[in-house]
Order: C-alpha cells, then structure tokens, then sequence
C-alpha cells in the first residue's frame, strides 16, 4: 500500500448527504474477477447525469472528494474503496462518514477525513467558485487547505499511522513474520499438507 | 479452569497476543473456491505477494459448476468467468486445484473431509459461511470474506478476537426416522437465527455419540443459520475410524502422535460456556421449515403457525411476511402443502449417508408425477461410490434426475433453479426468498423426508409411505 503523508489534487465538490454504497457502486458491477477497474462503475446511476459533478471537465480529474455528511452508509461492500481508488481519488472528505465505510477505507489507502460541516460548505462555494481549484491534504499536520481556507482534520491516531506508514492488514500482519515463522517451526509434522 | 473444546483449538493456534490486540490465530487449512477468491488473488497480484502456503490450500470449483453436460463449456459467461480465472489464478499460485471432471471434485466442504485433510484440532477457513462443516471433526472451522482469504493466503494466519461459546446439549435417544438435519432445525428453530451471533457452538450429549460423521457434519453445518461463527462435535472413536486410512490423515508413527493429540480435544469437566442450550432428542420429529429463514421450522405433524400466534412483534411481521411469500394460509396442516421439485444434496446433505438414506426410501416405488426430483451428489467421489452401490439406478429407476457433484439448487448460481412459484422440499441449508430462483419457494427438509416427499407429492416422512409391493 503506497504511503499518505501529503496529497496534493482537484477537488471536487459533491453536495449529497447519506450517499450509500450502493449510489458509490451499485451492485450490478460486483459480478467482476478483478480487484481494478471499478471507476466505471462509481456513482454509475449519477453518471448519465450531465449536471452531475463528474461529468464537468474541470473536475474529472479530480483526487479529493468533498462530501456531505453521512458517507458511505449501507451495504459493506468492500468494492465501494475501490471504485474511488480507482478513480483516482487519495482521499474523501466529510464531516460524517458510516463506519464500515471508513473501516475499509484505512485498510486499503483511501483517506477518510472529517472536517467540521461549516469547513466544508466553505470549500464547497471555493471549488464552485473556481471549478478545477486545488485541496492539500496534509495527513501528517491533520490540516486541509484549499486557497485561503484552513480547515483541521480528524483522523484517528491508529488509522494516521497505518496510512502514513503505508501499511495495509496484511502488511500490518507481515510486521510479525518472525512470529509466524517461530510458530510454524513448531507445527506438529502430523498436521496434513494439500501438497505432497 | 478447564478450558472448553473451542478454547484449545484456539489457545494452540495463537502466533502473537498483545494487550488490546486481537490474537493473530495460525491457519491449517485454507479451503478455496471460484466465487469469493477472485480478488483475493487480484490482491496478492497487486502488492507483489505469493501465496505463503500452498502446501496449506486447496481449490476446488463448486458453486458455479452446470450438474449436466460438464464435458461442454459452461455456457454462462459469468460462471465461466468465475471457474476459468480460479483455474488461472490457482495455476500462477501453485496451488491445487480439482476442476470439473476431475474425480475429486466435489462441494468443497465435502471434499476436504473425504481427502481426509479435514482433522480434529486443525482451524480450517474458507471464503464461504458453510466451513463450520468441518467442525464436525473437532476443527475450529469458520467463514471468511474476501479480504480474509487474501490475507490467509498472503500470511496464513488471520487477526481476530476470540469467539463465546455455547454448548448446545442433545440428550436422549432418536426415534427412528429422525435425523441430525431434524436436530439442527430445532436448535435453529429453538436459538433463532441470531442466537448463535458471536459464539461457538459445540454440541455435546447422548444422542450425538452415536451419529455417523456425516450426521455430525449436517448439524455443524447449519450452525452458521444459527447466527454461530462455527459449531463443534469433539472428536472420538467415530472421528479416527473416519479418517483413518484417507489420502491425507497420518500415516505410521505420526498416526500415533497426532492421535495422542486428538485424545486431548474435548471440554474439561471443570470448564464453563458463556452459554447453555438442551434439546431432548426423545421428543424430536421428523422438522421443516414453513417460512423463509432456517429459523421457521416445526415438526411435520404440525401445522402452517398462525403469525398473530407469535407473541414478539417482529417475530409476528416476519411469519406474515412469511406466509405470503410462500403462498402458505396459517392451519394448513405441514403434511398437506405440495411440492413440485424435491432437491437432495449439498454440503448439508449431499454425502453418501445421505444418498443410502433417501433411496432406501426410494427404492421399488415411484415418484408422484407431480414433482421433479433431482439428485446431486456433493462430490464426483460420491458419485462414483454411490454408482458402485447401484444408488444411481435406485433412483433413476424411481423417476429421478441423477447429476454431477456441485452445490446446484442449493443457491441456484448454475442452471439448476426453481421458475418463480415453484415449491421445493430441499435439503440444503437457506430457505430465504429466491434463494434457489427468483420467486422460489422451499422447505428446507432432512434426506428422509426429501424422499418420502418425492413419493407422495407432498411433505412427508417414510412412516406415511405405504409398504412396497
């Protein structure tokens, strides 16, 4: 898992509150043998919508998405992450997001982070004002600032160091090889192996 | 304290505890199938990472796999997919891999046991919530998601926190006709399908000891129905002579050593469960379900409940709710709802014992003309051992379908699905809405009632048949 320190990109303003899982990827797109090549599937229901916020040039190479609160809510499907990683989105920000949501985000890299709601109406009118407008996301102050804005960030000290350090659950888990090995020198040679 | 069952397992398979931590728990045994490893594949791809212990993992391809014609290509693109990227995905790996057509192939809770891969004190996972099969055998045997499998893969161990547990108590003898399927319905039916949330489930008492491990099989199976991350059955004389002499289980000295350890797999007198359950064997009958969640069963002698008889409010909208979707009116007698399609097989019931049973009931008669009957071994071993024994002919004689090893109209992600209306008595393990077919309806039944019911046309147990000839 690539490490998050600082990230630098377009923001893109997506006024909805309680966008669920199945809005960020319906289900159709879960029938898929891939860990990649979800982004066509984000907000697919939104996406036939010329108004909608992706489908104007300025912001469709956006990397920070700035959302209402109650983000992420619904099914647990892991394939919510990916779509946005996918995509091309570092990090999401809101001032609420559902926790199962924001559980598998930390595992897989994407940042999730909490702003005050009244930070986020001001960054919103920014990026509206100024389509293509720029958001730094410094993980390491907890601080986003987008033009003259500065805003705090909450994100909790365990997923701060996770993402900072790059670390996955199975990198966090490869941290303790040494004990894996130790343990299976001791395994009974009795136990059955698949191959022989 | 003694510790119970469930505990040892545990405590032998920790490789690292810290304070606030979930304990990371050793794998023994990673069962992988087409539909939830896919990503967890694509993942390990991703982060440059091989599979730490292929020697650990087997594949087999179950869920999707047509039951006729297996010598064509699969003609759904999705299926397909699904199989042809396993095979890919188990090829670049290193790990094996019974395809279609391959005589091991099978429903992969059934395979490991047959393999005799499946031992007493081992933890065994897998990316389907059946696994707790394997607790049948002493095992620690539990679900996973797709993240888990690639984290089984990529270090063999998992991250977890310890589980409760329940003893749930079978005492007393069985009445003849009544089966572990009839045992775990009532469980089911008496916890609720929530009433295992959180624990392991270890089923103790007199009438467990003289079940076959087949038997012992079927109820750990559904302790997943149950809300249960795993059921457990401490292994003894029946579990060794199981295993013993299998592709897999222990030869020579290590037979020996490893048997010396499963001696000591059992609950210590002095231990304490989080919980208590006891269900008087004596008393049990032939059960099915009337609803839509494994938790709506009642004997068979019984009638369609009526909802405003529940006393709980949401037990009283779900029975209603029930009842329409499974075109049921509340005081019809069980024995009197026919069916049209009578399934037998999966990884509840698609062992051989299970095979024995129904076309022993089977045999000589013929099935009512009303219903489709359809046989599916759960692997292509019992298959062929049932062919040996002339099972197939038992059936194909009485009017039934006999087809290859899959888990088929379990959850009818291959051909074989109920048509909207459609009145299955099945015994597989989900009774939930569409689950064998959009707009299917099923009574989830044990092999004996399958196939009595396969005569009549309607629920019935083998003491409602008339004698042959």
């Amino acid at each position: 898992m690539e490490k998050f320190i600082r990230h630098t990109g377009v923001g893109v303003p997506l006024r909805r509150s309680n966008v669920d899982t199945d809005q960020i990827i319906p289900a159709v797109y879960l029938k898929r043998v891939t860990r990649t090549g979800f982004e066509d599937g984000l907000f697919a229901a939104w996406r036939g919508d010329e108004t909608f916020v992706l489908n104007n040039p300025a912001f469709a190479s956006g990397s920070v998405l700035v959302a209402g609160p109650d983000f992420g809510t619904g099914s647990s499907r892991e394939h919510a992450v990916w779509a946005l990683k996918d995509y091309g989105f570092k990090a999401v920000l809101s001032s609420r997001f559902a926790d199962i949501f924001r559980g598998n985000s930390g595992k897989q890299g994407l940042l999730t982070g909490q702003l005050s709601q009244d930070d986020i109406e001001l960054i919103w009118k920014a990026l509206e004002n100024a389509p293509g407008t720029e958001v730094t996301v410094d993980l390491d102050q907890r601080v986003v600032t987008c033009g003259e804005i500065v805003a705090p960030m909450q994100v909790d000290d365990y997923t701060r160091w996770r993402l900072m350090e790059g670390l996955d659950d199975i990198g966090l888990t490869l941290r303790h090889t040494d004990a894996i090995d130790d343990f299976e020198a001791g395994r009974p040679s009795h136990k059955p192996r698949t191959l022989v | 304290m003694g510790k119970t069952l469930a505990e040892k397992v545990w405590d032998a398979h920790v490789v690292r505890r810290a304070e606030g931590e979930p304990d990371l728990l050793y794998i023994d045994l990673h069962l992988v199938h087409e539909v939830t490893s896919p990503q967890a594949f694509d993942g390990l791809r991703l982060a440059g990472r091989p599979v730490r212990r292929p020697d650990l993992t087997l594949a087999t391809e179950d869920h999707n796999t047509p039951t006729l014609d297996i010598d064509k290509p699969i003609a759904d693109l999705t299926s397909r997919t699904q199989i042809e990227t396993l095979r890919r995905n188990c090829q670049e790996f290193g790990v094996r891999i019974h395809s279609l057509g391959d005589v091991e192939q099978g429903i992969v809770h059934v395979v490991g046991p047959q393999l005799g891969l499946t031992q007493p004190g081992l933890t065994v996972v897998c990316g389907d919530s059946h696994t707790s099969t394997h607790g049948a055998f002493g095992a620690l045997a539990f679900g996973i998601g797709t993240s888990e499998v690639e984290h089984v893969l990529a270090t063999q161990t998992l991250p977890l926190r310890p589980f409760k547990t329940m003893a749930i108590n079978v005492e007393g003898t069985l009445k003849p006709g009544v089966t572990a399927k009839d045992i775990i319905l009532a469980v089911i039916a008496k916890i609720g399908t929530g009433g295992g949330q959180g624990y392991v489930l270890e089923y103790r008492g007199s009438a467990l000891a003289g079940l076959s491990m087949e038997s012992r099989m079927t109820i750990c199976n559904m302790s997943i129905e149950a809300g249960a991350r795993a059921g457990m059955i401490a292994p003894d004389e029946t579990t060794f002579a199981y295993i013993d002499g299998r592709p897999h289980a222990p030869k020579g000295k290590e037979w020996d050593a490893a048997l010396e350890y499963w001696r000591t797999l059992y609950t210590d007198d002095d231990a304490v469960f989080d919980a208590e359950v006891t269900i008087d064997a004596d008393e049990l009958e032939p059960f099915v379900t009337w609803g839509t969640n494994p938790g709506q069963g009642l004997p068979l002698s019984a009638s369609v409940p009526d909802p405003e008889s529940f006393a709980d409010e949401s037990e009283k909208a779900a029975a209603r709710r029930a009842l329409e979707y499974m075109a049921l009116e509340a005081g019809t007698p069980l024995r009197d709802i026919a069916v049209d399609t009578v399934f037998i097989g999966s990884c509840t019931n698609g062992r051989i014992e299970d095979l024995r049973a129904a076309a022993a009931v089977v045999k000589g008669r013929k099935k009512a003309d009303s219903v489709r009957v359809l046989v599916v071994p759960g692997s292509a071993k019992v298959r062929l051992q049932a062919e040996q024994e002339g099972l197939d002919k038992v059936f194909t004689e009485f009017g039934a379908e006999w087809r290859h090893a899959g888990c088929s109209m379990c959850l009818g992600m291959n051909p074989d699905q109920l048509a909207p209306g459609e009145r299955s008595a099945s015994t597989s393990n989900r009774n939930f809405e569409g689950r064998q077919g959009k707009g299917g309806r099923t009574h989830l039944v044990s092999p004996l009632v399958a196939a009595a019911t396969s005569v009549r046309g309607t629920l019935s147990s083998p003491a409602d048949l008339e004698p042959v000839g």
